[in-house]
């Protein structure tokens, strides 16, 4: 169904709603890439207006990806709860920006409506959000998850010790785990992306891992960032697997590009369950996504990279993940060209995710061909954890040497815990306190050779 | 030296041995000491400036000439850095003027019959990998492809992978190399990339490519590459293929570096 507004004495006029959510799109290089970008930047206020006075019930009729050609489609209609989308049914997309910030809707109210939205609806109704109300909404918003520990109270910031080695020697790991460790990170998980996916080397890892976290008993948990296949096999050889990883993408063709289905998810999630490693919970999933993945497959359909950026969060939700990131600035200077769009990229997805119920995490970054630096990623970072995020990577001087771009790094993470007053997973701070690594205020204590840590790293 | 440190030094640092990571760098309150904040900056900056390098097409093609290889400039569709860290699809794509230009050498090159191999030098991401790595590893390779039908070497100006593809089949060639500065990462801001790609035509998919990476002296040497690629170039051309296939028998027949 077409949608027409009118600005001074132009007619706007666009196609249907994935046209008018194209267009509505903060400026970004890869909606231009995808040739789906508003032309001037009066088309695209235009179509924010347009979009404003959508009610969020057509959204259940007009769908940016058929029902019929597309699994992810079928799962968001099929799985939404209509009866806590009545609570908003009557609204239009501009109501709803309203409607999330108006003092009367708490973390209870969203947690409520929660279940009801449809991630196409949580992207429309952040192209109309500034930064500052991508922040505001997303930090009413509460979600809990845990496996060794709890992770996404208020009040608390995570880090993924994110130890990565160019061949991964296990020593050259174990090295920076320690390091992390001492600067008080790891407490949503240790988790490698590790060189090669190869059976045996994913293996290697997965059971030093183990051994880590079992000798120091941590409250935490670990990850090998392999393929959901290569954790199936690791599991079926009896190897200690913590957590199931895959990155996602928002449609079912971007999947396929994967390697992934929703049925391959839900294998690998019936092999982590089945193995009961939990203690505080059992959530065992861990998802990556980011924007521009659908179109860089060429699997985007013509909708706007951050609308199927959304509908990843729709498939994740399906299998209550302990983490999902997004690894905003990973993609490329192609689909994020700079730190303005990486940092507007980054604030859109953690809302989103938050709203679609996920314990959402960012990594917030950038490779050496965007037009980024630090400066960017402290300025997203502070944002980010101003809006509630749930964790935050932690790398070694935020240089990773495997992959070969830069995050954020131990003392980012320090840092923003000691400005903004954030503790660790209370099961981790008290871990911290017990192993004298940090103080009750979270200050860590200059180390001497009696701690166990420093024995463990002296002997390494 | 001043008597008083605002800064904590990690009794960690032994660990450094193990690995390239930055660890155990210290710290100013919970931040960066101030040689590490700087050491940073300067491994990101060197990176950029190799991203933002213009080649030299000029200097460049004399360096190349005195290989004493015939050495045709060409340019992609995109008509500036920016446009081309954000279009991709122009990278993949010769201007008309280089297509027109190739046009009239593969017209030419008729009466020789089909090259075997054309030989492509491009800036891609870093124009310093090239300004650096593409002479040695020209050297070393020319002399192993004696006997083959080599084409004229094309020295592409804002380009992607795939624009071998439009290369390559203009000038019909049965195989062709393109040699292209890789993502700068920042212990490693001049490292060259060599694609092959056995049939070339616009729209072949990177699964028929072959891949060697890292190359530059403190990686793969540029003499241990132009080996590499001589064993792939003389399999592709046997086999008539390129790509995941040649890849496995190759890894088993040729130790990794």
């Amino acid at each position: 169904m077409p949608y027409k507004t009118t600005v001074g004495r132009t007619v706007y006029r666009f196609e249907d709603l994935k046209t008018v959510l194209a267009k509505a799109t903060p400026e970004r290089s890869g909606d231009h890439l995808a040739g789906i970008a508003a032309e001037s930047a009066e088309e695209r206020v235009a179509a924010r207006m347009a979009l404003a006075d959508i009610p969020l019930k057509a959204f259940l009729e007009d769908f940016v990806i058929p029902y019929e050609s597309d699994e992810i489609t079928r799962l968001i209609v099929d799985r939404l709860d209509y009866k806590a989308f009545g609570e908003v049914a009557s609204l239009t997309v501009g109501e709803f920006r309203e409607w999330l910030l108006a003092d009367s809707t708490d973390t209870e109210t969203i947690a409520r409506v929660s279940p009801g939205i449809m991630p196409e609806m949580a992207a429309a109704v952040s192209k109309l959000m500034r930064a500052q109300d991508l922040i505001a909404a997303a930090k009413k918003i509460e979600v809990v998850s845990s496996f060794r520990n709890t992770i996404g109270l208020p009040g608390r910031l995570s880090v993924r010790l994110q130890p990565n080695h160019p061949t991964d020697d296990p020593k050259g790991v174990a090295a920076s785990i320690l390091d992390g460790l001492f600067y008080g990170a790891g407490d949503a998980v240790i988790g490698i992306n590790p060189a090669s996916d190869n059976i045996d080397a994913v293996c290697k890892i997965l059971t030093m891992l183990d051994s880590i976290i079992s000798h120091y008993e941590i409250p935490t948990q670990a990850c090998v960032l392999t393929h959901v296949t290569t954790s199936i096999k690791a599991i079926e050889r009896g190897v200690p697997v913590d957590l199931v990883f895959q990155s996602i993408a928002g449609t079912q063709k971007a999947n396929e590009s994967f390697g992934v289905s929703i049925a391959l998810l839900k294998e690998g999630m019936e092999a982590a369950l089945s193995l009961g490693r939990g203690t505080v919970g059992n959530d065992v999933m861990y998802f990556e996504t980011g924007q521009g993945s659908a179109l860089s497959a060429n699997a985007h359909h013509g909708v706007d990279q951050q609308t199927i950026e959304a509908r990843c969060y729709a498939l994740a939700r399906e299998f209550h993940p302990l983490l999902v990131n997004t690894v905003v600035g990973f993609i490329g200077p192609e689909y994020l060209y700079d730190g303005k769009q990486i940092i507007r990229a980054g604030l859109e997805d953690h809302f989103c995710g938050k709203l679609m119920g996920l314990p959402m995490g960012v990594d917030i970054c950038y490779t050496n061909h965007a037009k980024a630096d630090q400066d960017d990623m402290d300025v997203l970072l502070t944002a980010l954890a101003s809006a509630g995020v749930t964790y935050i990577m932690g790398v070694p001087g935020a240089d990773d040497i495997m992959l070969n771009y830069q995050s954020t790094s131990f003392h980012d993470a320090l840092n923003i815990r000691r400005l903004m007053g954030l503790k660790p997973a209370p099961e981790f701070e008290e871990w911290l306190i017990g192993t004298g690594l940090a103080d009750e205020g979270m200050g860590l204590i200059p180390q001497t050779s009696a701690n166990r840590l420093m024995i463990g790293a002296m002997e390494l | 030296m001043n008597e008083m440190s605002f800064r904590t030094e990690d009794p960690w640092r032994p660990l450094k041995r193990y690995t390239n990571a930055r660890i155990a760098l210290g710290r100013a309150g919970s931040s960066l000491p101030t040689k590490e904040v700087l050491s940073l900056s300067l491994a990101h900056a060197r990176a950029r400036d190799a991203v933002l390098r213009e080649l030299d097409l000029y200097g460049m093609g004399r360096t190349l000439s005195s290989l004493g290889i015939d050495v045709v400039p060409v340019t992609s569709a995109c008509r500036d850095k920016e446009e081309y860290l954000q279009r991709p699809d122009l990278g993949r794509r010769l201007s008309e003027g280089s297509r027109e230009t190739l046009g009239v050498l593969a017209g030419a090159r008729t009466a020789n019959g089909d090259f075997d191999i054309v030989l492509i030098v491009a800036d891609g991401l870093s124009s310093l990998a090239v300004e650096r790595q593409a002479k040695p590893f020209l050297e070393a390779y020319l002399p192993l492809a004696a006997g083959l039908k080599v084409g004229p070497l094309c020295l592409a100006n804002y380009g992607r992978v795939a624009l071998s593809d439009e290369i390559g089949s203009i000038l019909g060639s049965r195989l062709v190399v393109i040699l292209i500065g890789e993502r700068p990462g920042l212990s490693s801001p001049d490292s060259l990339g060599a694609y092959l790609t056995f049939a070339p035509r616009v729209g072949t998919t990177d699964e028929r490519r072959n891949c060697i990476s890292n190359i530059r002296p403190e990686g793969l040497s540029p003499a241990k590459a132009a080996v590499k690629l001589d064993y792939l170039v003389r399999e592709s051309l046997a086999r008539s293929m390129s790509g995941i296939s040649l890849k496995d028998e190759q890894r088993e027949m040729l130790p990794d570096r």
